[in-house]
C-alpha cells in the first residue's frame, strides 16, 4: 500500500516535470545543409486537396505532373526521390487546425500549402521560418521566379518582412450573376451595378420568380472567413475603410461598420437572401450548390467560384451551362467614388502559398521541390486550358488571351484590390465580424449587433486603444 | 535481486526464492506468501507494469498536461504558442464569467436531463418492460434495431440524421408533408436531444432487461394472484427490486452524455450556437479558435461538474441500500 502510493507520486512527479516542457524549444540552429548530398530522397507535399473533390485540379496537377515531372529530372542527376501527395478535403479551418498541430510537432509534409493569411500567427508560433533561414546560403534570393511574382502578392507570403513562402497565385472578388434568370426578369445581360443601390434593385427584380433567392451574400460564422472575404470586407472597403487602416487602428462600431451591417439587414429582412442558409452548417456548400442549379440569381465570391466550383467538367457544383449563363461584373463601392482610395469599385485579394517544414530533413531538396513547382513551365501547367490568375506576371501574360473571366480579374480587378492585414490577432477580429453578420440576419439591429462588435473586439485587443469608433 | 526481510518478519523456510523477494515489509497476515502464483512482487510488478505505462502516457499524463496548461495562456498559433505564460487562475474566472460558457452549461444540462436522465432511461426501461413477455423473435429484432443504432459509427449515424432533418430533400419533411421546414435550424435542441435518445437507448435497455430478469418471479406471481395492476406492480415490486440498477444506469448514461460530441457532427454547435453544449464549445474554442490553455481550464471545470453529478448519485446509491 505504501509502495504503490509512492509509485503513484514518483510517477506523478516524472509527469509533471514532463508536462514542463512546454512550448517549443528555443531555436536550435538546424544544418540547412543536412543531407544535401543524399541519393534517396524522400518528400511529402500536403495541400487541402484531394482528386475528385476539392481543389482537384490542383490535386491532378500535383500527382500527374509535379511528381512524376520531378522525380525523372531528378533521376537524370543520379537521385532517387520518392514524393508522396497528402490530399485533404476539409474546410479550412479544420485543415487549419491539423497543420498547426503537424507543424507544432515538428512532423508533416515537406511543403505545405498554407492561406496567406496565417502566415503571422504561424511565424509567431514558430511554426514556419523565413525561406532563407531553412534552405541557407543565396539560393532563395537568387531564385529567378520573384521577378515574376508583384511586390504585393509576395507580402501575402511574407511576414516582417521576411518571405516566408512562395505565393501559389493570387485572386480577386466579383458579383456572379446568372444570365438566364436576369434575362427573366428584364434586367440587362452586360449587368455592371455602380451602387449597392443597383444591386439591390436587381435583386427586387428577381424577387418577382418563383424558386429563386435572388442574393447569396455570405453571412454568419458557419462559413468562416469565407463571410469575411466574400461578405464583408469587399463591403466595408466600399464605404472607404480597410478593417486595419494606415493608422493603425481597427475598424470598430463606426459608420462604415453599420453602413456594410445595413446592407446584410436590408437583404436578409426583406426576403432578398435566405437567412436560413446562413445558418446551415453547410450552408456555403448548399449555396454553390443552388447557384449551379439556377436557383440564385446574384452571388459574391472569388475567382475560386469559377474556376473550381462551378466548373462544367471537374467542378464541385458543376453547372454545364456556366458559359453561357454566368455573368460577372465588379462589386460596387457604396456610392460612386465612397471606396477606399476614391474607387468607384472594390475588391479584396487573398491567395495561399506553400512553405517549407522547419523540419524537414531535406532543406535544399525541397526548395529545389518548391522552386520547380513555381516555375513558369509547371505553372502553365497547372493552369492548363483553363483560367486561374497565377503569381507569375509571365505566365499570366501568356495566358490571358484564354479566359474571358481571368483576363477580367488580372487586369480590372486585382489593381483595386485590398488586402487583408497579416497581424496574428486578425482571425480574431474576422470571427468577430462574422458574428456581427449573424445577429443581423437573425434580426439584431444594425447599431446593436456593431456594438456587441465592439465590445468583441476590446475583449479580443485587450482594450478600446488600437479601434476606431464614432 | 536483492533479498531484503525485514528483521520483524522471517521468510517461510521453505519457500522458493522468488516468492521472498521484493525488498520492504511484509504483511504477516499474510501468512508467509506473497501470492498464489509465486511471482513475487517484483515479477507481478513487471507484469503489469506495460499496462501501467499506457495507462500512465494515455490517461495520467494527458490529464496533468491539461492541469498544466491550464494555468497557462497556451495557443496553438501566435506567440503564445512559443512561449505561452503563467497566468494563474485567470482562465478560470474567464470561462465562469463568460456568457458562451455559461449558456453552454446550461444547454449541456438540458441535454443531459432530457435525452438522458428521462429519454434513454424511461424508453430503455419501456423496451425492457414489453419485451419481458414478447416472442422470441419480436424481442430478437426489436434489440437488434435497438442495438443497430447505438454500434454504428458517429459520422454515418449523423450523415443519415442530417439528411433526415434536411429542409429541402430531407425524409422527415417528405414523410409529414412541410417541405422547407429546417429542423436542424428551427428545432436544434430538440433534435439533439432526440437523437441522442434514439442513439443511447440500446445501454439502458440492456441492462434494465438484466435487471428485470433479477427480479424473482415468485413476487410478480403472488401480485398477480392478488389482482395488481401493472403499475401498482411496477411500482411495490419491480422499482424496489431495480432501484440500484436504476441509479446505476443513470449515473453511467448522465457522464456519458455530459462528454459526448456526436452532436457536433449533426448541427457543429447549432445556429449561432443553440446546440453548442460543453463537449463542442471545447472543439470550437480550443481547436478551431486555438485558445488552448482557455480549453484545458474549461475541461477541468467540466470534469469537476461531472465529479459533483457522480456523488450525487453515489450518494443516493448508498442512502437506499
Amino acid at each position: 500500500m505504501h509502495r504503490s502510493v509512492c509509485a503513484v507520486a514518483l510517477g506523478s512527479v516524472l509527469a509533471l516535470t514532463a508536462t514542463a516542457c512546454l512550448g517549443s524549444d528555443p531555436e536550435e540552429e538546424q544544418d540547412s545543409t543536412r543531407n544535401a548530398d543524399a541519393t534517396e530522397v524522400s518528400l511529402t507535399i500536403t495541400a487541402n486537396a484531394v482528386a475528385g473533390g476539392k481543389n482537384a485540379e490542383e490535386a491532378e496537377w500535383i500527382e500527374n505532373y509535379v511528381i512524376p515531372t520531378f522525380i525523372e529530372q531528378q533521376a537524370e542527376d543520379g537521385v532517387t526521390v520518392t514524393i508522396e501527395f497528402q490530399s485533404s478535403g476539409v474546410d479550412d479551418e479544420e485543415y487549419k487546425s491539423r497543420i498547426a498541430l503537424d507543424l507544432r510537432t515538428g512532423s508533416g509534409a515537406d511543403i505545405v500549402s498554407i492561406d496567406g493569411i496565417w502566415v503571422g500567427e504561424f511565424a509567431d508560433a514558430g511554426y514556419i521560418q523565413p525561406l532563407t533561414d531553412v534552405v541557407g546560403g543565396d539560393l532563395v534570393d537568387e531564385w529567378d521566379g520573384w521577378e515574376q511574382i508583384n511586390d504585393a502578392v509576395q507580402a501575402n507570403m511574407s511576414f516582417n518582412d521576411e518571405r516566408y513562402g512562395v505565393p501559389a497565385g493570387s485572386d480577386g472578388r466579383v458579383l456572379f450573376f446568372n444570365k438566364a434568370l436576369f434575362a427573366q426578369a428584364g434586367l440587362p445581360e452586360d449587368w455592371q451595378p455602380t451602387s449597392w443601390e443597383d444591386v439591390l434593385e436587381a435583386g427586387r427584380a428577381l424577387q418577382g420568380i418563383e424558386g429563386v433567392t435572388p442574393i447569396q451574400l455570405n453571412a454568419g460564422t458557419a462559413m468562416g472567413e469565407a463571410t469575411t472575404m466574400q461578405g464583408a470586407l469587399p463591403l466595408l472597403v466600399g464605404t472607404g475603410a480597410e478593417i486595419y487602416g494606415e493608422d493603425e487602428l481597427w475598424q470598430g462600431n463606426t459608420q462604415n461598420i453599420r453602413d456594410v451591417l445595413g446592407l446584410y439587414e436590408e437583404i436578409y429582412t426583406t426576403g432578398l437572401g435566405d437567412p436560413t442558409l446562413q445558418q446551415e452548417a453547410q450552408g456555403r456548400d448548399k449555396s454553390f450548390a443552388e447557384f449551379a442549379a439556377g436557383q440564385i440569381g446574384i452571388l459574391m465570391e472569388g475567382d475560386y467560384f469559377w474556376r473550381s466550383v462551378i466548373e462544367p467538367t471537374a467542378g464541385v457544383a458543376p453547372m454545364p451551362t456556366r458559359d453561357e449563363d454566368v455573368g460577372y461584373a465588379m462589386v460596387p463601392a457604396m456610392e460612386p467614388g465612397s471606396g477606399i482610395n476614391g474607387q468607384d469599385f472594390v475588391s479584396m485579394s487573398g491567395g495561399g502559398g506553400r512553405v517549407l517544414n522547419p523540419a524537414t530533413e531535406f532543406p535544399q531538396q525541397a526548395w529545389e521541390l518548391l522552386a520547380f513547382m513555381n516555375s513558369a513551365e509547371a505553372t502553365k501547367e497547372l493552369v492548363g486550358d483553363g483560367a486561374r490568375l497565377t503569381q507569375r506576371d509571365d505566365v499570366n501574360e501568356e495566358i490571358l488571351a484564354n479566359d474571358p473571366l481571368l483576363s477580367f480579374i488580372a487586369e480590372e480587378v486585382v489593381p483595386l484590390s485590398a488586402y487583408r492585414p497579416g497581424l496574428a490577432v486578425y482571425p480574431e477580429v474576422s470571427l468577430a465580424l462574422q458574428q456581427a453578420t449573424l445577429d443581423v440576419v437573425t434580426g439584431v439591429s444594425p447599431e446593436d449587433a456593431a456594438a456587441t462588435y465592439q465590445t468583441a473586439l476590446e475583449q479580443v485587443l485587450g482594450g478600446a486603444d488600437d479601434i476606431a469608433s464614432d | 535481486m536483492a533479498q531484503t526481510t525485514s528483521p520483524a518478519t522471517e521468510a517461510a523456510p521453505d519457500e522458493p526464492d522468488e516468492s521472498a523477494s521484493g525488498g520492504g515489509t511484509r504483511d504477516p497476515a499474510d501468512g508467509g506468501e506473497t501470492d498464489v502464483v509465486g511471482l513475487g512482487k517484483w515479477r507481478a510488478s513487471a507484469f503489469v507494469a506495460p499496462a501501467m505505462v499506457l495507462v500512465a502516457v494515455f490517461l495520467v499524463f494527458p490529464a496533468l498536461w491539461t492541469l498544466y496548461i491550464g494555468v497557462t495562456n497556451y495557443r496553438l498559433t501566435g506567440v503564445a504558442a512559443r512561449t505561452p505564460e503563467f497566468v494563474g487562475l485567470d482562465n478560470y474566472t474567464q470561462a465562469l464569467g463568460d456568457a458562451n460558457f455559461l449558456n453552454s452549461l446550461y444547454l449541456t444540462l438540458v441535454f443531459v436531463l432530457f435525452s438522458a436522465v428521462i429519454g434513454q432511461n424511461g424508453l430503455g426501461f419501456a423496451l425492457a418492460w414489453r419485451l419481458q413477455d414478447a416472442r422470441g423473435w419480436v424481442k430478437r429484432l426489436v434489440e437488434s434495431l435497438v442495438l443497430l443504432a447505438w454500434i454504428l459509427p458517429s459520422s454515418i449515424v449523423a450523415f443519415l440524421w442530417i439528411a433526415l432533418l434536411d429542409r429541402d430533400s430531407g425524409t422527415l419533411n417528405a414523410l409529414l408533408g412541410t417541405p422547407g421546414l429546417a429542423w436542424l435550424i428551427e428545432y436544434p435542441m430538440a433534435s439533439i436531444i432526440i437523437f441522442n435518445i434514439w442513439r443511447g437507448t440500446a445501454f439502458s435497455m440492456l441492462l434494465y432487461s438484466a435487471a428485470l430478469a433479477s427480479v424473482p418471479p415468485s413476487q410478480l406471481e403472488t401480485a398477480r394472484l392478488v389482482g395488481a395492476s401493472r403499475w401498482q406492480t411496477l411500482r411495490d415490486i419491480v422499482f424496489p427490486h431495480v432501484r440500484g440498477h436504476v441509479l446505476t444506469n443513470t449515473l453511467l448514461i448522465s457522464l456519458w452524455t455530459f462528454n459526448d460530441f456526436t452532436p457536433f457532427l449533426i448541427t457543429a454547435g447549432g445556429p449561432n450556437g443553440r446546440t453548442e453544449i460543453l463537449p463542442v464549445y471545447i472543439y470550437n474554442t480550443a481547436i478551431t479558435g486555438g485558445e488552448m490553455g482557455y480549453g484545458a481550464a474549461v475541461s477541468l471545470i467540466m470534469l469537476v461538474i461531472n465529479l459533483i453529478i457522480a456523488m450525487f448519485y453515489l450518494r443516493l446509491l448508498r442512502e437506499r441500500k
